[in-house]
């Protein structure tokens, strides 16, 4: 009996690490003022007139992050003058992973051209109020009267590689939902790409 | 042209692309064998640095029946430019499988619900039996985890 208790408990041990809790659509937002890539700390208060945020944990350095980089500038570019701009964050402890200091996002954005914020979440506070699990990660979040509620969570699209032209591009469904002052039909999906680099 | 015969006995190890639906029909057709399937990708440090426990596994588990698959989730256009090159590099000796599919939201739930689609994760599997663990494992924390497996076997 000894014999099979102990790879039991090993189990039970490897299934009781990493416990993540990502925020589901209908919980507020957790608010943040996080340092931009231009020093200038940034909120959702920063943005006065929008309906709401699509915010975006992603980095420099994953692959999912880069194939999905212009896919994020354009996001920004269609929403951002309807009313809902893009707030990007990198969550990465920038000691676990090279290529993620603020200073290199100051690089990518500049060489990017990012006209939305690309926010520097030093200790990673803000990643683990969201949950945010993986690179790139979507939290759409709208401004109600009850104040900023997430409406969808996960994936930009269902094609990473961006192969297919065809397509589902969730994010941009959730919007058109919301514009129509109702909630969107897919408000979860799962967010491929690497896993946040933690401080454990 | 014998060269072009002869080459590929220098470099044994190929990697296939394979779907979901083939990868499942190996799994049922092989019900007795434990089946170890690490997702992981070249551009991964720690699935990189795990690579070696499960190269070490599958040598060290002989006539057993287990099969390690190292199941890349690398992108399907960097298959000659990255995957393979990887795989010749490290002399990897288990069978290296490439992914192919192209919708991340099926294909993840297909492999594990529990899947939050990041990589190492490492998915066991024998009969009705499945475990899926998504970290990087140890050399001790995997052999651990196969023997409890092979134990169910009993």
């Amino acid at each position: 009996m000894k014999k099979f208790l102990a790879p039991l408990l090993l189990l039970a041990g490897l299934a009781a690490t990493a416990q993540i809790n990502t925020i589901t659509p209908g919980q507020s937002a957790p608010g943040f003022k996080l340092k931009n890539v231009d020093g200038k700390e940034i909120s959702f208060s920063s943005f006065t007139n929008s309906k709401g945020f699509i915010v975006v944990f992603t980095c420099n350095t994953c692959p999912y992050a880069k194939r999905y980089e212009q896919r994020i500038v354009e996001l920004n570019d269609k929403y951002a003058p309807l009313g809902y701009p893009v707030i990007a964050i990198n969550p990465n402890d920038p000691e676990l992973s090279d290529g993620d200091s603020y200073e290199d996002m100051q690089s990518l954005a500049k060489s990017k051209q990012y006209k939305f914020p690309y926010l520097f979440d030093e200790g990673q506070a803000i990643t683990n109020q969201y949950g945010a699990r993986n690179t790139p990660q979507i939290f759409l979040v709208s401004k109600t009267t009850s104040g900023n509620v997430i409406e969808y969570t996960g994936a930009i699209d269902n094609d990473p590689e961006n192969t297919n032209p065809g397509k589902t591009k969730y994010v941009e469904q959730a919007i058109t939902a919301l514009q129509k002052n109702s909630k969107p039909d897919v408000t979860v999906t799962k967010a491929i790409g690497c896993g946040v680099k933690r401080r454990s | 042209m014998l060269a072009l015969f002869f080459a590929p006995a220098c470099f044994s190890q190929q990697v296939a692309l394979i779907k979901i639906d083939a990868l499942n029909n190996r799994i049922n057709a092989g019900y007795d064998t434990t089946y170890i399937i690490n997702l992981w990708a070249t551009w991964c440090a720690p699935c990189v640095e795990e690579l070696p426990n499960f190269e070490k596994l599958n040598q060290q588990s002989g006539k057993e029946k287990l099969k390690v698959l190292l199941l890349s989730v690398d992108f399907r256009s960097e298959l000659n430019s990255a995957v393979i090159p990887f795989v010749r590099k490290k002399k990897l000796q288990s069978e290296v499988l490439l992914l192919d599919e192209q919708d991340a939201q099926v294909y993840i739930n297909r492999i594990d619900s529990a899947w939050s689609g990041s990589v190492p994760a490492t998915l066991f599997i024998q009969k009705e039996n499945r475990k899926f663990i998504e970290k990087q494992l140890s050399y001790n924390e995997l052999v651990d985890t196969y023997q409890f497996f092979k134990n169910k076997e009993l």
